[in-house]
């Protein structure tokens, strides 16, 4: 006969439901109000400045983003009465036919699949690393966090001459060094970027692992120990699982900074190049609805980069994440 | 009520958003008249700031009600992007100095600009200043919205000590024919005397055609634009011979492929360099310079040599509300007068018929402008034709395939872009 878990565990089992009970939420208390009751008006004055960013910055320019992608449009001075005719799906079209395009979102697919195992691994193996008992850890952190918040352009500047054809690294490969060099090499300039975003990055995902790790009892570990697990299988089975959602939350933020990227190849590889190997489509956007004055065309791009996006970022958590038994 | 109360708040905030980003524009019939104060944008380039802020000084004593203000344009990635975005914005200046007539077609489209010939004496005016060159500036509507202002004809520049290092002769050097710049090219790398022979942008913006591929053909062609009458004129032999002839340079690394991050040659990283006058004033002090006309095929003399133009013009921009004093600026700025001011602060060319003879004694002064100014009577303009990025994006994106990177063979991308371009033609 099955007994129900309370009466098991003589009342309700934290664990199990968080401290607001099985449907736990902050509103529900012991009264029992439903959804309407649990209205604040003071709690609503205080999300309205927010909401209103949120609408004014994001959701009319994303509505109008999408009504321009549908239009002929193009910016014109004030007071102008210009036809903005209804073309369907004609600027879509475009833009999937766009060859420049359609190789900006394979090199985005190269960027992240080098980027994403590489940002999960190397942050969560540094941040295992930083959490034990380290010499000078407080200095290893700040480290690796300085070039996220260094200013890219400078960072792009030393990149540019460590992967300059007269670089460093080219001097010290010399007769292995690639010809052509990596930033003006199609095969190369795209990871080239990736390893660089990664780098760049990697401080922040640090941190992300670093909180996570907090929150991995210590139970778990000594437990590990006490069953004779090594270092690697401790890692494995109890520090991975352990910061599962932590993951996916770098996994997702990967997706989207990747997709958005645009400073490392205006920058680093000249506008994209060599020959728009190592252009992103958020770069041709900008090309494309700044440069060239096609605010049509980019809207329609920027609306798929908006759903590729989304997609990529369920994807990625769908595989991150498992419901837990 | 609380969903009332929600929607009034909404409302609100949208309605103050709205109208802070209200754009208004002035009423033309009344601005066209109209005389005040006015804003004009000059290049940040440091002569031309030099010598606007003076002219601005001398306007500015004469006409106290009507007050100019100087500054910079604003900054972008070009000067192009700013005043896309202010003519959008509503805030541009009255007058710019320093717009590019490729850009022309498309501010016009975004009715950002006026139309000068509305003014009474306008056309007479831009064509009496220019000479016959005003009719590569008039917009297919046939009106004038931009004033040719400078030239910067585009022609080799080259460093002496380089030269000589290579054991070339620097007062003489050979650079007519493309085989002799071949040659001459090849001795000044394989000699060591400088990492590049010559270093012009290997990137794909859509404007650095005007610095490699359009000079060449221009010289080639003996003077041809990119498209006449709606029609390319570039897949031709002279097209032909230009794209082998560059292959030849970056196939051979006599130019590099990477991006420098500056100027190539100020830096001795390079040779030569093509550029106009303009660039005379970053190397006098530190480079002993030569300058030879952009080569051909056959090495034709300097005085049959064409090149591009590499000009800016004057605009009246539709945000003015007094352009009848903005009128009257622009007549005064560009003076015969003004113009010798500016030719002794930046070097570079008034777009004036007969420049040698115009400014006689001050070239006799500065003779090492005297090739700039003979050339600058052979000049040839971008095309002003609408899509005229476009235009450029697509050639520039088969010569960086092709010519710079060798993915594509020159001959069939150069057929390629001209159908392409032809297609872009036709659609506008």
């Amino acid at each position: 006969m099955s007994v129900p878990l309370m009466s098991r565990a003589g009342g309700r089992d934290p664990q199990r439901h968080g401290p607001y009970g099985p449907r736990g939420r902050p509103g529900d208390g012991p009264r029992g109000r439903g959804p309407r009751g649990n209205r604040q008006p003071l709690g609503a004055l205080f999300v309205t400045p927010y909401a209103l960013f949120l609408v004014v910055v994001f959701a009319v320019p994303l509505g109008y983003t999408v009504w321009m992608s549908f239009h002929r449009f193009y910016f014109t001075a004030p007071g102008t009465d210009v036809d903005a005719p209804w073309v369907g799906l004609s600027n879509y079209r475009d833009v999937f036919t766009d060859p420049v395009v359609l190789r900006s979102f394979f090199n985005i697919a190269v960027f992240l699949v080098i980027n994403i195992p590489l940002t999960v691994v190397l942050s969560l193996v540094l941040a295992s690393a930083l959490n034990s008992r380290l010499p000078l850890r407080s200095f290893f952190r700040a480290a690796y966090y300085l070039p996220y918040i260094t200013a890219s352009v400078a960072l792009v500047a030393v990149w540019g001459y460590l992967f300059g054809t007269d670089g460093l690294l080219n001097h010290t490969l010399g007769g292995l060094a690639p010809d052509p060099s990596w930033l003006v090499n199609s095969a190369l300039a795209m990871p080239v970027v990736a390893v660089f975003v990664t780098w760049t990055n990697l401080g922040f995902f640090v941190m992300l692992y670093l909180a996570a790790l907090q929150g991995v009892p210590r139970e778990l570990y000594e437990a590990a120990g006490v069953d004779g697990a090594g270092r690697v299988r401790t890692f494995l089975t109890v520090t991975v699982p352990g910061v599962r959602h932590a993951t996916t939350l770098v996994t997702v933020l990967a997706v989207i900074k990747g997709s958005n990227l645009f400073t490392e190849p205006y920058l680093l590889t000249g506008g994209g190049g060599p020959d728009h190997a190592s252009a992103s489509p958020v770069l041709i956007l900008y090309q494309k609805g700044i440069e060239q004055a096609h605010p049509d065309f980019a809207a329609a791009l920027g609306v798929v980069l908006v759903l590729v996006v989304v997609s990529l970022s369920l994807i990625a958590r769908r595989f991150t994440e498992r419901k837990e038994v | 009520m609380r969903r009332k109360t929600g929607a009034v708040l909404l409302a609100l905030a949208l309605t103050g958003v709205s109208t802070g980003c209200a754009r208004t524009a002035p009423d033309s019939t009344a601005a066209a008249s109209a005389r005040g104060p006015i804003t004009v944008w000059l290049s940040n380039n440091a002569q031309e700031v030099a010598w606007g802020e003076k002219m601005v000084a001398e306007w500015n004593a004469k006409h106290p009600r009507q007050r100019i203000t100087a500054q910079q344009i604003p900054a972008g990635k070009t000067s192009e992007e700013a005043l896309s975005a202010s003519i959008v914005a509503g805030n541009s200046a009255c007058l710019v100095f320093n717009t590019s007539p490729a850009s022309v077609p498309q501010f016009q489209k975004q009715a950002g600009l006026v139309p000068l010939d509305d003014f009474p004496g306008g056309e007479k005016y831009v064509d009496g200043r220019t000479g016959e060159r005003a009719a590569q500036y008039r917009s297919e509507d046939g009106k004038f919205y931009q004033l040719p202002w400078k030239s910067n004809p585009v022609m080799i520049l080259y460093n002496k000590k380089i030269f000589e290092k290579a054991g070339l002769d620097p007062e003489k050097p050979k650079l007519s024919t493309h085989e002799e710049f071949l040659d001459s090219s090849r001795k000044i790398v394989r000699s060591g005397a400088a990492k590049s022979a010559i270093w012009p942008a290997p990137s794909s913006e859509f404007f650095q055609s005007w610095f490699d591929f359009y000079p060449s053909f221009i010289a080639e062609s003996g003077g041809k634009q990119l498209v006449k009458d709606g029609k390319p004129q570039f897949d031709t032999p002279a097209g032909r011979r230009v794209v082998n002839f560059w292959r030849t340079v970056y196939r051979e690394k006599l130019a590099q492929q990477e991006l420098f991050p500056g100027d190539s040659m100020a830096a001795g990283k390079a040779a030569m360099t093509i550029a106009g006058p303009w660039a005379v004033a970053a190397y006098k002090d530190t480079i002993d310079w030569g300058v030879v006309p952009v080569p051909t095929s056959k090495g034709l003399p300097a005085s049959e040599t064409h090149t591009f133009s590499d000009e800016k013009s004057v605009s009246m921009f539709s945000a003015c509300r007094n352009r009848a004093t903005a009128w009257d600026v622009l007549k005064f700025a560009t003076s015969k007068k003004q113009d010798r001011a500016f030719l002794d602060a930046t070097g570079q060319m008034p777009m004036r018929p007969d420049l040698l003879g115009t400014y006689e004694q001050w070239f006799e002064k500065n003779p090492a402008y005297r090739e700039f100014g003979d050339q600058a009577d052979r000049i040839v303009e971008v095309p002003s034709v609408a899509g005229s990025v476009d235009v450029w994006q697509a050639l520039r994106d088969r010569w960086t395939a092709s010519v710079v990177f060798g993915r594509e063979r020159p001959e069939p991308a150069l057929r390629d872009a001209s159908r392409e371009i032809s297609e872009l033609l036709d659609e506008y």
